[in-house]
């Protein structure tokens, strides 16, 4: 039984099948990839997991409880975060208030009215954040407006601010897309340690096979919305349905 | 002071005093000069500062921190009004219970058009919100008569029941005794400079907001407000719900708003639906563009701009013009004088229309930035300051920045 439990999920939009009858199964603590040409309707699977999108059928359950029918927010609030496509960052705040957020959230819950307390007096939260920036090796650009952040601090911010919330499952969607190849591999580094000192279950969806073979423990290859295999990397990499489907073109 | 750091609170002191000072500050020339009408230290225009500064302010928790737009915010201002209006007909004429009640029922008020209204985001949230503020006016003048005596304006008459009033109760607004009205003329060679009891009454209350709102500011809860602003995506995937969050602004700046609007009948006990109407709604939304959303002093000092062009560039008739160019040759003193004609006067409007256009391209950060920019040149001339971008400088105004 794995932390997260995809079972028979249907999503439609008009004429077009998006998913048919997805069975997914993410482990604990492993890194989990799903990986497809364009279009296999990896993003709309990401959409039904964090309450984005509603499936038509099928259940999304995620540590015994289901997910469907619930806010993202809520859905955060049981222990999944994620990271965008293109990241997603307070960019009017300073560095450090975008990890500051996460963490009253985590510590005060969706809403709480503290209107009157100082930012400043909150030291167990900043010693948090500032710690969590160490971590990522940003704590210099602390007070600096996030939004002139390069594309590679952007992304490593954003996973900051999902991981100061100890998540127990962190989705990440194309986590290096459009880098150059050396934050590629800095942002491979950083995932793997995530993964080791952090115990957080991942789960990727990444285009680059770089990428995909140097963290992911299982993979499940999506094609025309339906998981084609589910296997360790190796197998997958000699799979003859995966090469037909996606490895043939692309590599 | 309380959770303020060292800076807030140098900064805070700075507008105490500014406050309190406003009847020398505002009174630079002296009595009978012919600058003496560009003076703007009488009771009833310094009251206006104050307490369009506080709409202003509490119209920026709003707009400044989420970046929603409110087109509506007159409408609580009038209930504030009626409020305080109703208190002085059924009890007596201390303001105290009729501010109370005013911001009891704004506050009420804006959790219905608040919830509905912030269902949606954007340009429709506008639009919402300008639509119940016309309803708000067009049923005070009339279907809601009864309440809010329609054309006329709410007024107290002599057989209303004011089951406070005592044999020697003053006869007009007061604070416990002491009426709003009384005013002290201090003489000092050609100056006059007046001290109103009203205007320290609402100068007290405005001091008291803006520290409150300060506060705000510097809360997690104001960190969250512009989170909200910046991007609501990533706060609901962070785990936040937005909406409690706007609401909750929401509510907060439509009491603030209803506080201003009972100050309004405490400084004079009449309460109209025309306070109520879109264009006052729009008026707010300019005094704090034109000072600087987003800021803790930008809204106050639009409000006082536009409430200082409003009274005293309107009363520049011809008469005053030709006064003024009466040493010019009488052809070029005409011709000076139809030039000016257009911008002041009745035409004022014009005036603060085009300022309003040169702030919002010169300066996007309204007038605040304008300062900074003036304090960043002299500051460059000390030393060579590191050159940070206006929203870095906007930011910074924002949030005490551990720097310095």
């Amino acid at each position: 039984m794995g932390i997260l439990e995809v079972k028979g999920v249907n999503k439609r939009f008009g004429g077009l099948q998006a998913l048919g009858d997805v069975n997914l199964s993410v482990e604990e603590n492993t890194v989990h990839a799903i990986i497809g040409p364009n279009g296999a309707g990896k993003s709309t699977l990401l959409n039904c997991l964090v309450g984005k999108l509603i499936p038509d059928t099928g259940s999304v359950m995620f540590a015994g409880q289901s997910v469907l029918g619930r806010k993202p927010h809520e859905i955060n609030q049981m222990g999944i975060s994620r990271v965008f496509q293109t990241p997603e960052i307070f960019a009017d705040l300073t560095v450090l208030e975008n990890v500051m957020i996460p963490c009253f959230a985590k510590r005060d819950g969706s809403f709480r009215m503290h209107a009157i307390e100082s930012v400043g007096s909150e030291k167990e939260i900043l010693e948090m954040a500032e710690q969590m920036l160490a971590d990522v090796n940003m704590l210099e650009k602390r007070d600096m407006h996030s939004g002139s952040l390069s594309r590679g601090d952007k992304r490593r911010l954003e996973m900051a601010m999902c991981l100061v919330q100890q998540p127990r499952l962190l989705l990440l969607d194309e986590p290096t897309a459009g880098m150059a190849r050396a934050d590629t591999n800095n942002t491979i580094d950083l995932l793997k340690e995530i993964n080791q000192k952090r115990d957080i279950t991942m789960c990727i969806i990444e285009h680059d096979m770089h990428v995909v073979f140097s963290l992911a423990q299982r993979i499940t290859v999506l094609a025309q919305g339906t998981p084609l295999v589910e296997d360790t990397p190796d197998k997958i990499k000699g799979h003859p349905k995966v090469r037909e489907a996606y490895l043939g073109e692309a590599a | 002071m309380p959770g303020l750091d060292r800076k807030d609170t140098r900064f805070f002191i700075l507008i105490v005093a500014a406050t309190l000072l406003m009847p020398f500050i505002l009174q630079p020339f002296p009595e009978g000069s012919g600058m003496a009408q560009f003076n703007a230290g009488y009771p009833d225009l310094m009251q206006r500062f104050v307490i369009f500064g506080i709409f202003a302010m509490g119209f920026n928790i709003l707009f400044g921190l989420t970046g929603y737009l409110s087109f509506g915010h007159a409408a609580f201002l009038g209930v504030g009004s009626y409020a305080t209006v109703w208190m002085y007909k059924l009890l007596g004429f201390n303001v105290v219970p009729g501010l109370i009640l005013a911001v009891i029922c704004s506050a009420i008020f804006a959790v219905v058009i608040g919830y509905v209204s912030l269902r949606r985001s954007g340009i429709y949230f506008s639009i919402l919100t300008l639509a119940f503020a016309e309803m708000s006016y067009r049923l005070a003048y009339s279907v809601l008569t009864p309440i809010t005596n329609g054309e006329t304006g709410l007024q107290v008459y002599s057989n209303d029941p004011q089951v406070l009033m005592g044999p020697g109760s003053p006869e007009s607004t007061h604070f416990f005794g002491l009426e709003m009205a009384s005013s002290y003329v201090m003489q000092i060679g050609g100056w006059a400079f007046t001290f109103n009891f009203g205007f320290y009454f609402a100068a007290a209350i405005f001091i008291a907001m803006f520290y409150l709102t300060m506060r705000i500011f510097r809360s997690p809860f104001g960190m969250m407000l512009r989170a909200v602003k910046s991007n609501q995506q990533r706060m609901n995937y962070t785990g936040l719900n937005s909406r409690p969050y706007t609401l909750a602004a929401f509510v907060i700046s439509g009491s603030y708003a209803g506080l201003a609007g009972g100050l309004l009948a405490a400084m004079d006990p009449l309460a109209g639906a025309e306070r109520m109407f879109w264009t006052e709604s729009g008026a707010v939304v300019l005094m704090t563009i034109l000072g600087g959303a987003g800021t803790l002093l930008g809204p106050v000092l639009g409000a006082g701009f536009i409430k200082y062009f409003e009274n005293i560039f309107s009363k520049i008739n011809d008469n005053v013009l030709h006064g003024w160019f009466a040493w010019m040759p009488d052809g070029l003193e005409d011709f000076m004088v139809a030039i000016i004609h257009p911008f002041v006067g009745k035409g004022w409007h014009l005036t603060l229309g085009l300022l309003f256009m040169a702030v919002v391209i010169f300066l996007p950060g309204g007038l605040v930035e304008g300062g900074q920019r003036v304090a960043r040149i002299f500051r460059r001339r000390d030393k060579k300051a590191p050159e940070g971008s206006p929203e870095e400088q906007a930011a910074e105004q924002r949030n005490p920045g551990p720097a310095e």
